[in-house]
């Protein structure tokens, strides 16, 4: 099914291929009349890989056709697709990570999804702006995540604290659990999009907007982020923490909470003497709504210009990212299924994702607002939030300065 | 090489009957010459086609591209409109701009003094023979097969402010009472960051220079050693000047490789904090693939590129006076 790189591998396949036709006769080829073999390319890591791979070879025999699945490298994987894109060599479906839709689809290199009847019903509205550009759909998402407040169970029962749900909460509860060798609160505020990712919720939860940057509420939701490294809550090399280092600090006792995303569970879940829970992240006051960002892969297809092989990735898509195949995934990589009665009842499955659930039924697309223009404002908002957290400026002058330009 | 051999038998048997300037002999002459000149085309043609493809088409699409309008539409339509010094405009007029070529510049003359001086003292200290010498001299190569996202990373673990080796050891000695901020304060991350890539680039450094060192005869040793010449003094009198050759061409060679840095950058800080490490290369890189502007980002490319050919024309000259002496 999988196009077979390794000699050996290849050569023992072809035995095979050459004994199934003397014994049976060419029945595999007849049982698909499956001419059409899709070129799929994703950025699964290696122990996510097997999962998907298993649910496309499912779709695919559904579907009578093949897939060649090529897994790639997240980071790299933008670079490749614009080489592919200039040299009409796309993929038949191609994944993306959710704010590179706009890019990508800015390009003409995608094809609407509502050619192939997929429409995102039954998925939040965050889920469906995150895979549209310019009013049209143009990648589904089948899981998707967003990030929420981990916590140390053991310390804050040992200080009497509860999971706080407000910023002073927040605040008290990170001053009280920092000690001589652990800091109360660990997050990333990394001059890259995983610092303006981190940054958002604060953004967004206080009324403010990427749009306006300057806004009164964006000052004080980067103030309130700014007190809790300037009072020694969180270290100050919060700025150049990823969010894996963040994990690793939380893993290691050296942070009673941190802010993170659902895909680390695997991890902690591993870490041996670990008594981990999460909770939705804090909101500035009681009863404020949490607007997080939403993050997750999404699923195109390019245009390949070859109609019949475009409307079968269009069926494979529908089919990969249908509602038991969304648990499947989900469950494997730790993520929320993107529709919400399926995600229900991944939270009942499994109560550690609950609060992820939560958070993501409400959680808003990075590009909703600006399309294309965003990594524009991002790069304004984890310059601002540098410029701040180092000492360089105020928040009110870090925000000036940062979208000066 | 057997061509041109027979090419010049040949030459040489014309000129020898032609005495009497027949016009004979002067065509074959000249048709030799022809075919000598295309032979010598011949042999250039691959190392010019080499040029052109992978140099000189790069550098003139980047060129190009600095003053265009490149997105990633450009990418999948192919148009992309000129327009003129607009991205040049926008480089120059961004905040960032000035800060970015202070970086690059103090990162880059941090680099080589640092790189430069460690590499010349480890040559000096390797030139005398004693037990292990070769082993420990080869060891020095580490860094350069260490690949250099792993070297920046393991760099990363070790001066962090909290946990760092480094800083654990400089608490234990009692050099300094806080933490270093080696890189999250904005004050030091460019320090930092020098401190790795002069490890990175002392191997480059002292190799070079150890080999120079080989090239000095010892008997200018001893002839300076029966006039007093020791120590410092042969040092200045004699290793100088005769190493000044291979210095002119590690330190030029050294600058354009600095200039361009980006992976141990990028491993480290990203360009941050607050931009306090981003210099001419790494924003190149944000602004071609993280905001896909990347008729800006060719934009700085280029002016890193003029910058390096300033450093690549003196490069020539010195290296052709090297060679001339």
């Amino acid at each position: 099914m999988r196009r077979i790189t390794t000699g050996i591998i290849g050569a023992s396949a072809a035995v095979a291929a050459v004994a199934a036709l003397a014994g049976c006769g060419g029945a595999d080829s007849a049982a698909g009349g499956g001419d059409i073999t899709l070129k799929l390319t994703d950025t699964m890591s290696e122990t996510s890989a097997p999962i998907y791979d298993k649910i496309y070879d499912a779709c695919a025999s559904e579907q009578g056709i093949t897939v060649e699945s090529n897994h790639v490298a997240g980071s790299g994987l933008i670079k490749t697709v614009l080489q592919q894109a200039s040299s009409r060599t796309l993929p038949d479906v191609l994944m993306l990570d959710n704010p590179d839709v706009q890019q990508i689809a800015a390009s003409g290199a995608l094809s609407p999804l509502s050619d192939y009847g997929i429409t995102g019903e039954g998925f939040p509205q965050g889920v469906v702006d995150a895979g549209t550009y310019d009013g049209e759909l143009y990648g589904i998402a089948p899981i998707v995540n967003s990030i929420g407040l981990f916590y140390d169970a053991d310390k804050l029962q040992a200080a009497g604290i509860q999971p706080p749900t407000t910023w002073d909460e927040l605040a008290d509860a990170a001053a009280r659990l920092t000690t001589d060798d652990t800091y109360g609160i660990a997050f990333s505020a990394t001059n890259s999009f995983e610092g303006t990712w981190q940054f958002l919720p604060f953004l967004w939860s206080n009324g403010a907007s990427e749009d306006d940057l300057t806004s009164p509420e964006a000052v004080e939701a980067l103030e309130f982020v700014n007190r809790l490294v300037q009072d020694g809550s969180a270290s100050a090399s919060v700025v150049n923490w990823s969010q894996n280092d963040v994990n690793d600090q939380f893993i290691a006792g050296k942070a009673a909470m941190m802010i993170n995303g659902p895909w680390n569970m695997p991890s902690l879940e591993a870490a041996e003497g670990l008594n981990f829970a999460s909770v939705p992240l804090p909101v500035p006051s009681a009863g404020d709504e949490l607007v997080a960002p939403l993050g997750g892969e999404t699923f195109t297809v390019p245009q390949t210009g070859d109609a019949e092989r475009m409307a079968a990735a269009g069926e494979f898509v529908k089919c990969v990212t249908q509602g038991e195949n969304q648990l499947t995934m989900a469950t494997g990589r730790g993520a929320v299924p993107s529709d919400s009665e399926v995600a229900q009842q991944a939270a009942e499955e499994n109560p550690l994702v609950a609060s992820f659930v939560e958070t993501v039924q409400s959680a808003r697309a990075r590009t909703a607002l600006l399309g294309e223009s965003w990594p524009e404002a991002a790069t304004q908002i984890y310059t601002a939030e540098q410029l701040a957290l180092t000492g360089s400026a105020s928040p009110a002058d870090a925000l000036a300065q940062a979208t000066a330009d | 090489m057997t061509t041109t051999a027979t090419l010049e038998g040949r030459d040489v048997a014309a000129r020898g009957d032609g005495r009497g300037g027949d016009h004979h002999g002067d065509r074959a002459r000249r048709r030799a010459r022809a075919r000598e000149k295309a032979a010598q085309w011949l042999f250039l043609a691959p190392a010019i086609v080499y040029v052109l493809v992978f140099f000189g088409y790069p550098v003139v699409k980047n060129l190009t591209m600095g003053f265009q309008e490149y997105t990633t539409r450009t990418f999948y339509t192919g148009e992309a409109p000129w327009v003129g010094f607009a991205n040049y405009a926008e480089v120059f007029r961004s905040s960032i701009f000035g800060t970015t070529v202070v970086n690059t510049v103090l990162f880059t003359v941090g680099s080589i003094v640092g790189q430069f001086v460690l590499g010349l003292l480890l040559a000096l200290y390797f030139k005398r023979r004693f037990p292990l010498s070769n082993m420990m001299r080869s060891l020095l190569l580490l860094p350069w097969l260490l690949p250099v996202i792993a070297g920046t990373s393991v760099w990363k673990w070790m001066l962090d402010q909290d946990s760092g080796v480094l800083n654990q050891v400089l608490r234990g000695l009692h050099l300094v009472s806080d933490p270093v901020p080696w890189l999250t304060s904005p004050d030091v991350a460019l320090l930092g960051v020098v401190i790795v890539n002069v490890w990175l680039g002392i191997p480059f450094n002292s190799a070079l220079l150890y080999s120079g060192l080989q090239d000095i005869p010892d008997e200018l040793y001893e002839a300076g050693a029966l006039d007093g010449a020791t120590g410092w003094k042969a040092f200045w009198h004699i290793t100088w000047p005769n190493l000044r050759g291979v210095v002119n061409v590690v330190l030029v060679l050294g600058v354009i490789y600095t200039l361009k840095v980006l992976d141990i950058i990028l491993g480290l800080t990203g360009g941050g904090p607050a931009n306090a490490t981003q210099t001419l290369a790494t924003d190149s890189y944000r602004r071609s693939f993280t905001e896909f502007s990347f008729g800006t980002g060719a934009a700085v490319s280029n002016v890193l590129i003029v910058v390096s050919l300033v450093f690549a024309v003196v490069y020539l000259r010195v290296n052709r006076r090297a060679v001339d002496e």
